[in-house]
């Protein structure tokens, strides 16, 4: 009964918790460089790819988890719901490489 | 694929070597500008070509993505010229890319379906190849004036993009 009563408590904690933990990171996208070249985030944290160059650009996964499409001087946002190591690049320009890690 | 690879080298000595030594006498700015412009204009144009030629969707993909950047580029560098009060000057450089880009569209535009598609990707591979070898070690170097200098920089890294976007479509056209 007690435990059974903890776990409802610590769900409804986990849920009234969890907008709160999702955070917002800003990946940029200026002069054909992305920066930060590393990123970390988790399931659930928004990144806004914020592209300020003339030119489209887009954030490909290598592994084909998505493929984001960033027109020029526009700011995109994505919610992150798979984890993993994502190696991803600009399908446009390949010289634009960076990886950002995902937690579980 | 041996003659492919010797027209490349061709295709890269005739730009490089031939017209773009011409202009080893340090280019001024507004002969890098014009030289510049130039050959965003001739990227664009074997582009259109290839978007009503191509046959295969990812060189069509390809050649709208060229028109779509060497649009955007020779616009800032438009402004970037007004804003400086330069006059863009033609020369021997800028005239014989033009000459040489003639005669590559029109023997491009011999050509039909699959073998379009290969000789004009091809083609992109060596002519950006011999653009980023002229803006590293012509161009930039001569540049005067830090916001000119700052825009071939710019498009030094959308060029070598560009380079190795067209290697990678050629890699699946084989």
């Amino acid at each position: 009964m007690l435990p059974g009563r903890v776990l409802v408590i610590a769900l409804a904690a986990c849920w009234t918790a969890a907008p709160a933990h999702a955070a917002t990171i800003q990946i940029t996208m200026e002069n054909l460089v992305i920066s930060p070249a590393s990123a970390s985030a988790k399931v659930g944290d928004i990144i806004e790819w914020i592209n300020k160059d003339v030119f489209a650009h887009t954030a490909t996964a290598k592994n084909g988890d998505w493929d984001v499409a960033m027109p020029p001087k526009k700011t995109v946002t994505q919610v992150l719901k798979k984890a993993g190591t994502i190696d991803y690049y600009c399908r446009f320009h390949p010289n634009m490489k960076a990886t950002l890690t995902i937690a579980p | 694929m041996l003659l492919r690879l010797s027209a490349a080298i061709v295709a890269m000595t005739l730009i490089s070597g031939a017209a773009l030594a011409q202009g080893a006498a340090k280019p001024t700015d507004p002969q890098i500008a014009h030289i510049a412009y130039t050959a965003g204009v001739i990227d664009i144009a074997a582009a259109k070509q290839a978007e009503t030629r191509a046959s295969s969707k990812d060189v069509k993909a390809f050649a709208q993505d060229m028109v779509r950047d060497h649009e955007a580029v020779n616009k800032q560098a438009l402004d970037l010229v007004k804003k400086l009060k330069v006059t863009p000057e033609d020369n021997d450089t800028s005239r014989t890319l033009s000459k040489q880009a003639a005669d590559k569209l029109a023997e491009l535009g011999k050509l039909k379906g699959a073998d379009y598609d290969k000789a004009y990707v091809a083609n992109e591979v060596a002519y950006h190849k011999a653009v980023n070898g002229a803006l590293e070690t012509l161009l930039i170097p001569s540049a005067s004036n830090a916001e000119l200098k700052s825009l071939l920089q710019t498009g030094l890294k959308i060029f070598q993009g560009h380079q190795q976007h067209a290697e990678h479509v050629a890699a699946t056209l084989k």
